[in-house]
């Protein structure tokens, strides 16, 4: 009951409390969900952008995930996947002019890996080495992300006389196809969408990072140090080199946003690509319970819920897509923060039906 | 540069200081009783919505502050509920406050005003006005002190002011009293506070009422002193880098307090150096100096300058049977 029950009702509520905000803004929530809905599903266009979100938030929850399992809170999702779209970026503008797309796409991709990688590094050295604390070092890293990233490119990237803040558009073999395109080169039409082919690099990703995890020796020795530091000590696992290897795994993963958005879609280097996708990741891995599979699952919740709000702005007016913003801090409140306050009475509640419902509990293990 | 330049640049300093000094001051409380509070951002975010939306609904100065109170006060009170009663993460609870309070205030604000998530400018007699209005005039024509004065210190609301007084009551609550002294001590051994016959529970209640009220201050100068209205996303990044002074001042009021001056200068000096060639160093990037209190604390973290030791029982929720 602990897996599955706790967890629903504390989404339930969120859910809940979301639609008491609907009611109190005037609209009517069961309106609102259906439109939603069919906003996230009811078209391949739809689907097509539910996917594309859901894309950026694999790999955030997936970052937040890994450096849990090691007992650290990565809240630098943001600075780091801004890091790894300015590596993307960097890559491209100085090879894709003279290289074939073969070449530069997997370095593109080894670089927002890279640059993700090393601005967790440098908050991973401070915990592991310095004994500052990986919270708020990262916390300020994703500040000194943002005015670096701005330097950048106010200064050096920035085309002369263009007067919004990007870099020049890349040169074509530095485009990760579309899934569109992908689909037309087998036959299949499909409606133009920002979905692009990292959506099978979040999909190697998941299994890249359960297979780590869970079925292979350095994935032990992190998640035993996160379980239980004194105990993985005693073992002879040393702790530091697990922060280290947690939180690099933890950037490089998050820096992969950077190859969704500019790589798959933008195609240049932007100021906000990330727009809070670091710390949507924190929600994803709450309700996927930092398990890869969970947060697939939670990633296209919330790609759902991202591309339906975004219909549900354009249908009703007055109707704010910040809703989902929302809804996504109140099920990190229910979900996360309050995640136990419901679990004496849920007990209760189960003591007390237990004689009732004892063939149905059995089979629930 | 002259005294004009030097008292402007002083009386910035102060203004772009005072919401960062108000919310550090609420940090402090809420960190010396072993409460993490990352999500000073998002309760200044929502203090200065009811501000906002209060005053433009009401007009009235006491209405607008005492709404910001209530918003302030019932989002420590779910901090304290969910942290300290049922233990529930402290840093997720501030991630998960600050996501709410950047979605709901938006929503609210369009839902309710219909103006793009702002709210209708306030009526000049909701907003601060200079406290020694009078004073200015006179003291301008003493020479080089004189706009030094008028211009930096004495133009300012009321709530710069309180802040100040607020850094010396926060110090001399917590250092001085037999209160300040329990709550600091539920920070570093609540185990030893809990064996003494006093509440850890009830002490870190109170450190967060104290938390909301301060916030709710910090939010109100927002709105009532700084801009006209509400605005979405006004604190933009304010509560995170009060958060940074605070622990740049090692969890203690006056050395918060300088952190934040020291904070408000450089945001300050960035606005006047843009576009400006220095003599030695060139052309400094505004972002460098946006960027530095970030660096610094983590600097200061890093135990390369001094080193900044948290409350040892910080982030940790308290166990009675331990």
């Amino acid at each position: 009951m602990d897996v599955a029950l706790l967890p629903a009702v504390n989404l339930a509520i969120a859910l809940l409390v979301a639609g008491g905000v609907v009611l109190l803004v005037g609209f009517k929530p069961e309106q609102v969900l259906t439109l939603l809905i069919k906003g996230a599903f009811g078209s391949q266009a739809g689907i097509s952008y539910t996917l594309y979100y859901a894309t950026t938030f694999v790999f955030t929850g997936l970052a937040v995930a890994v450096a849990f399992h090691g007992g650290l809170f990565n809240i630098g999702g943001e600075g780091q996947a801004m890091m790894g779209g300015l590596g993307t970026a960097l890559v491209a503008l100085s090879l894709a002019d003279h290289l074939p797309a073969a070449v530069v796409l997997p370095l593109m991709v080894l670089a927002a890996m890279l640059f993700g990688m090393l601005w967790a590094a440098v908050p991973a050295a401070l915990q592991a080495y310095r004994g500052s604390h990986v919270v708020i070092t990262t916390i300020m890293f994703n500040f000194i992300a943002s005015a670096l990233l701005s330097y950048l490119l106010v200064n050096v990237l920035k085309e002369p006389g263009n007067m919004t803040v990007e870099s020049r558009r890349f040169a074509d073999s530095a485009r990760l196809p579309g899934v569109h395109d992908a689909l037309a080169w087998l036959g299949v039409e499909w409606p133009r969408t920002p979905l692009n082919l990292s959506v099978l690099l979040a999909v190697a990703a998941s299994v890249a990072v359960w297979a780590l995890l869970w079925h292979s020796r350095p994935g032990y020795r992190v998640r035993a140090v996160g379980f239980a530091p004194e105990a993985a000590l005693y073992a002879g696992i040393r702790p530091k080199r697990q922060v280290m290897l947690a939180m690099a795994l933890s950037g490089a993963l998050a820096g992969l946003v950077g190859v969704n958005e500019i790589a798959g879609v933008h195609q240049r280097l932007l100021l906000d690509f990330v727009v809070g996708a670091g710390f949507a990741g924190i929600a994803v891995s709450l309700i996927g319970r930092s398990h890869p599979v969970g947060i697939v699952l939670a990633s296209v919740l919330f790609g759902a819920l991202y591309q339906g709000g975004a219909e549900l702005a354009f249908e009703i007016p007055g109707f704010s897509r910040d809703m989902v913003f929302t809804l996504q801090g109140l099920i990190v409140l229910f979900s996360g923060a309050m995640a136990q306050v419901l679990a004496p009475a849920l007990q209760r509640l189960h003591h007390a039906l237990r004689p009732a419902a004892a063939t149905q509990g059995a089979a629930h293990g | 540069m002259d005294e004009i330049a030097l008292g402007s640049l002083l009386a910035s300093t102060l203004r772009v200081a005072t919401p960062l000094i108000l919310c550090a001051m609420a940090g402090v409380l809420a960190e010396r009783s072993g409460v993490i509070d990352l999500g000073l951002e998002g309760k200044m975010l929502l203090c200065a919505f009811a501000t906002g939306a209060v005053g433009a609904l009401t007009g009235s100065l006491p209405l607008a502050l005492a709404s910001a109170l209530a918003v302030g006060l019932a989002l420590s009170m779910l901090h304290a509920y969910a942290c300290v009663s049922h233990r529930g993460d402290q840093v997720v609870l501030g991630v998960a406050i600050t996501m709410t309070a950047a979605g709901l205030t938006v929503v609210l604000g369009i839902a309710w005003f219909k103006m793009g998530g702002q709210t209708p400018a306030l009526p000049d007699s909701v907003r601060l006005s200079p406290l020694f209005n009078g004073a200015a005039p006179a003291l301008s024509a003493l020479p080089f002190i004189g706009p030094l004065l008028a211009l930096g210190l004495l133009g300012h609301n009321a709530l710069v002011y309180l802040s100040f007084v607020l850094v010396f009551a926060v110090w001399w609550l917590l250092f001085r009293t037999r209160f300040g002294l329990r709550l600091r001590a539920a920070g570093e051994n609540p185990a030893m506070v809990d064996a003494a016959g006093v509440s850890v529970l009830t002490l870190r209640y109170q450190a967060l009422a104290l938390n909301g009220a301060v916030c709710s201050l910090a939010g109100a100068y927002l709105v009532l002193a700084q801009n006209p209205s509400f605005v979405p996303h006004m604190t933009a990044g304010r509560g995170y880098m009060a958060l940074a002074a605070m622990i740049f001042g090692k969890w203690h009021p006056v050395g918060a307090l300088w952190a934040c001056l020291l904070f408000g200068f450089l945001d300050a000096l960035s606005i006047r150096l843009q576009g400006l060639s220095l003599p030695v160093i060139g052309a400094v990037p505004v972002q460098a100096i946006q960027a530095l209190p970030y660096v610094l604390t983590v600097v200061l973290l890093a135990g390369f300058i001094g080193r900044a030791r948290a409350p040892k029982a910080l982030g940790t929720p308290y166990v009675k049977e331990r």
